[in-house]
């Protein structure tokens, strides 16, 4: 990975009193907005879910008086309702902090909020590339866990300042100096230099910001150089546009300037640029070191790409700041609207959403089974369950979600590569060659008491042992390669529970393998349904299709005749079992003729009944479709 | 009147009958499946004088209607009333309605509280059927029913009924309770048939929310099994058939002549006035219920209102929509009305029709199996 600003660049602790520029323009509010690069930090803070995060962003902001303790709400920069529900930020987000230091200059921090999980790490490696420096934040009585090494890593390696931060200091598990070890034998230096904060009660804060000071470097761009600015992120503003979050490495961008974003070619005139505080502010104009938000009016999300350099169209540059690769779609899935005729709805929320979720992919799929929908690629399984939460929630859709899939490529007989996103697009067995599926590297951190569960549980996920080094004489980081779609199943919550929570997880995507792969279909009622159709290894075949018959037996409710359900490889059928019809469906009587409230019983019975899609004549609830997450090895 | 209850054209006639319904709530005690709206005696005590005067208030307040072809006592235990205050209601009804040329008065009785007295008291007050609370031939069943009488008293009543000349013998059965076995229940058929009873209902024990047995059951005790219901249901329709007793409604059966007239006139969806505690009044294109509160209803009525709770509005088709959820229920079914035919032109409706979950025929549309009726009504009720 590249970095806009190499380390050899980083002037630290540079001199203050002659400022290249002029100060800006007279009739702004305060002037704050412009702040000579020296007194600039941009950092953000990598932690793992649950280390303290939200709260610790939450404590620097009320602790600068960003805002008052009045307003303060719990995790302030986590703005949509599934964040603040599952307590993850899934958005990156940026705001401004104006600090006054010891020294008792006046410092402008911008904190760059990034998503903690291993689905978002491509954000993560984004909103790294706005910052010199990071926050390693650790739980003082759990330890680093991989995602967060992980994430810990790919900062070291894009040339950021980290400062270890030990968190819940006054928890009664706590135990910073195991941590402390911990933390400086992975990414080296002093365990006395970690710092120990409690972001709940408010201890070490002080301490905390000053490092942030003295130990971060400062931006190192050219303030009066020609306009480059890195666009980390952006979202849609239903009023607004598209809304840019950048990073200004060189010159500065005015109200009025007319930009050019250097990949995609679009001129366009600014009308507004600002920080975030974290309600927005703005500022009319954001100068080399300072980061916030530009708009332009676009509505058209494609011609401001995250990853982008802002450069004027008057002056143009002549190198973009180095960018980032496309996040690839690692987990597929099928999304179809259990009412048929939902379809354009759904296609208008996929847009919409995709207007602040660049990640997701999809395209119009057609099934047997559930009609008409889109397949949508998604960076994992958390992403998968947030998108279609988020379409429930957002967009008051009913959907039908098929069993997550990799992406497999087919090689057939006649010569051809075929990439397979659907498992109902698997060639017949004879026309086949081979198939090959992706691989990932994966680094599993675990205490060490836990390393023959996790070996016998990786083993029989076809994993292949890599590395293994002792973080201390508690901890082991064990590293694999392993087949994705074992990932995709139900792996993290088979390795949590063998490890009673303590285990965590980290993988990157390898290089494709042939390997001996089947597709089993399921059929109701002798009808085969494609989306049930699955890849699986050809060794697991026979179990999981017992263990998937079984489970859909156990799911689908007892109709008005019976239905048999089948588990098939090509035209063999390997298991059945029959969902017996019911026989009984009827209230005795009716109580002295309270028409009224049987008709409503009746019409509120039904309704419960639209979770469920009709597939051929079988009532099956949506939740089936996803059925095969949750076979359990037993 | 040799009529088979389950004739279409009876159901059809039946449509267009008058009836009244009269709410007794009285009871000896709670049983522990019950959720209707009763006065338990044991804990309360309540006039019966001053809820009868209320009734023939109510009944004043009334008109536009008549004449009655059927009256029905149901409750409660309308048994727990002096036959002269069921007498007092009978002529206060006929007075003000009229009383159609064979109007069935119909009462519900406990075995407990009837005597030969009490039988030919009510056969002299106009009464000309009764529906006994049997439930069950088992003591034990019996016992966990909560029901105070023992099989004798079940017979002896049935012949007392018989011999007062009461022109309609009818014993209510409850089965499918989790204590119950397959054996109890045929001798509980066996002996119900040996009575050779005009009707018979078959009631599939429900468990009710709030109700004692709900409340046993989320403790750990066994649920009615829905299968052996079924199949208990069966055991008695094999049974009934050969005796003469025709199936016209998903719980009663009936021998030609005898089908109760209060009972198919609710389900062919014709009109009916509630009178008493939490009743239910049905006039074209209005339902209407009582307080369910003995003291609100009570001081609603004795301050010369209508003690009503509620009433619904119901359009044309909303009638419509009523009518084919009903004569779903029905053997001889329900004409093909247009939302009847909207129906049978869904997805849903066909597929019933093709496997063969529903019939039609002569211009009428039925459920071929009545135990899936509210299968068949809950899709009809979504697309009509």
């Amino acid at each position: 990975m590249t970095h806009a600003t190499g380390p050899d660049l980083v002037i630290f602790g540079q001199e203050v009193d002659d400022p290249p520029f002029p100060a800006f323009a007279a009739g702004e509010p305060s002037g704050r907005h412009r702040m000579d690069q020296a007194r600039i930090r941009n950092f953000s803070i990598i932690a793992h879910i649950d280390h303290g995060k939200s709260t610790l962003a939450d404590r620097l902001l009320e602790r600068t008086g960003a805002i008052s303790e009045r307003d303060m709400r719990a995790q302030l920069l986590d703005e949509m309702d599934l964040e603040r529900e599952r307590g993850i930020t899934i958005k990156a987000n940026a705001v401004r902090i104006d600090y006054r230091s010891a020294d008792g200059a006046v410092y402008e921090l911008n904190l760059i909020d990034t998503p903690g999980h291993v689905d978002f790490s491509y954000e993560v490696s984004r909103s790294l590339e706005a910052c010199e420096g990071a926050l390693l934040l650790v739980d003082a009585s759990q330890g680093i866990e991989a995602q967060t090494l992980a994430n810990a890593y790919m900062a070291i390696e894009s040339g950021l300042e980290v400062i270890p931060v030990i968190n819940k200091i006054d928890l009664p598990a706590a135990d910073p100096e195991r941590v402390a070890l911990e933390i400086t034998s992975v990414i080296g230096g002093d365990p006395d230099e970690v710092l120990r904060v409690s972001a709940k009660s408010g201890a070490g804060i002080d301490e905390l910001l000053e490092a942030i000071v003295h130990r971060l470097p400062a931006p190192s761009g050219d303030p009066g150089g020609t306009l480059r600015a890195l666009v980390f992120d952006s979202y849609y503003d239903t009023y607004r546009g598209v809304v840019a979050l950048i990073r200004v490495v060189d010159g500065s961008v005015s109200t009025g300037t007319r930009i050019r974003l250097m990949a995609t070619g679009a001129d366009l005139v600014v009308d507004e640029v600002g920080v975030r505080r974290p309600a927005i502010e703005p500022t009319g104009n954001l100068s080399a070191g300072s980061a916030g938000y530009l708009m332009t009016g676009v509505k058209e999300i494609d011609l401001i790409r995250v990853g982008d350099t802002v450069t004027t169209t008057d002056h143009p540059s002549d190198t973009a700041l180095a960018g980032y690769a496309e996040p690839k779609p690692m987990v597929f899935s099928g999304l179809f609207p259990t009412d048929g005729d939902d379809f354009e709805r759904l296609r208008e929320a996929l847009d919409k959403l995709r207007l602040n979720d660049s990640s997701l992919v999809y395209q119009a799929e057609t099934s047997r089974a559930l009609g008409f929908g889109f397949r949508a690629g998604f960076l994992g399984l958390l992403h998968m369950e947030i998108v279609r939460e988020r379409l429930e929630r957002e967009y008051d859709l009913d959907l039908v979600a098929t069993a997550p899939s990799v992406q497999y490529v087919a090689n057939t007989a006649d010569g051809g590569r075929k990439v397979i996103q659907s498992p109902q697009d698997l060639p017949d067995a004879g026309s086949l060659l081979s198939v090959e599926e992706p691989y990932v590297k994966v680094m599993i951190i675990t205490p060490s008491e836990y390393i023959g569960t996790v070996m016998e549980l990786v083993q029989g996920k076809r994993g292949e042992m890599g590395e293994m080094t002792y973080l201390s004489p508690e901890r082991v980081e064990l590293h694999y390669r392993m087949p994705l779609a074992e990932i995709v199943f139900d792996f993290f919550d088979q390795l949590k529970s063998r490890t009673r929570g303590y285990a965590s997880l980290d993988y990157e995507p390898d290089d494709y393998r042939a390997s001996d792969l089947v597709r089993v279909d399921i059929l109701l009622n002798s009808q085969p349904v494609d989306a049930f159709s699955t890849i699986v290894h050809k060794d697991k075949a026979y179990v999981y299709g017992r263990a998937m018959v079984t489970k859909l037996r156990e799911l689908i409710p007892r109709q008005l005749f019976d239905v048999p359900i089948q588990a098939a490889i090509g035209s063999r059928i390997i298991s059945r079992e029959t969902v017996k019809a019911r026989r009984k469906d009827v209230t005795a009587k009716c109580y002295g003729g309270d028409i009224t409230r049987k008709r409503k019983l009746l019409e509120r019975q039904k309704e419960g009944k639209k979770r469920m899609k009709m597939v051929g004549s079988v009532e099956v609830p949506q939740d089936a479709f996803v059925a095969a997450l949750r076979i359990s090895e037993e | 009147m040799t009529v088979a209850p389950d004739d279409p054209g009876l159901a059809d006639e039946a449509h267009d009958w008058k009836s009244a319904y009269i709410h007794v709530p009285f009871c000896r005690r709670r049983c522990p499946y019950c959720d209707f709206a009763i006065v338990d005696e044991s804990a309360t005590s309540v006039d019966h004088r001053r809820y009868i005067d209320a009734v023939l208030a109510e009944i004043e307040m009334e008109d536009g209607i008549g004449p009655l072809d059927a009256i029905n006592f149901g409750g409660g235990t309308p048994s727990r009333l002096a036959t002269a205050m069921i007498g007092d209601v009978v002529d206060s009804l006929a007075q003000r309605f009229g009383r159609a040329k064979d109007a069935e008065i119909s009462i519900e009785v406990n075995p407990e509280d009837w005597s030969n007295e009490y039988g030919a008291e009510l056969v002299a007050h106009g009464v000309t059927r009764v529906s006994i609370g049997a439930q069950s031939f088992d003591g034990e069943i019996l016992g966990v029913l909560g029901r105070l009488h023992g099989p004798p008293e079940i017979e002896r009543c049935v012949e007392s009924a018989r011999d007062v000349g009461v022109r309609s013998v009818g014993i209510d059965l409850i089965f499918g309770h989790a204590d119950e076995s397959d054996h109890s229940w045929t001798r509980s058929i066996d002996r119900a048939f040996a009575l050779e009873p005009d009707h018979v209902s078959t009631y599939a024990l429900t468990v009710e929310r709030g109700t004692a047995l709900a409340a046993s059951i989320e403790a750990g005790a066994q649920a009615p099994d829905p299968d052996t219901q079924a199949d208990r249901y069966q055991a008695f329709l094999d049974t009934a058939a050969p005796r003469g007793l025709a199936r016209y409604e998903v719980s009663n059966h009936a021998k030609s002549g005898h089908a109760c007239r209060y009972n198919l006139a609710t389900w062919a969806h014709a009109e009916y006035l509630g009178f008493g505690l939490a009743a239910h009044d049905h006039r074209w294109g209005t339902r209407a219920r009582n307080h369910r509160r003995l003291d609100r209803y009570l001081e609603a009525v004795e301050a010369g209102t209508r003690p009503r709770i509620a009433t619904e509005t119901l359009s044309a088709s909303e009638q419509e929509r009523d009518r084919l959820m009903l004569g779903l229920r029905l053997a001889a079914g329900t004409p093909i009305t247009s939302v009847a035919a909207t129906f049978l032109a869904s997805d849903g409706g066909a597929r019933m029709a093709e496997h063969g979950l529903v019939w039609e025929r002569d211009g009428r549309i039925g459920v071929t199996n009545l135990f899936l009726a509210d299968a068949v009504a809950r899709e009809a009720l979504a697309v009509a």
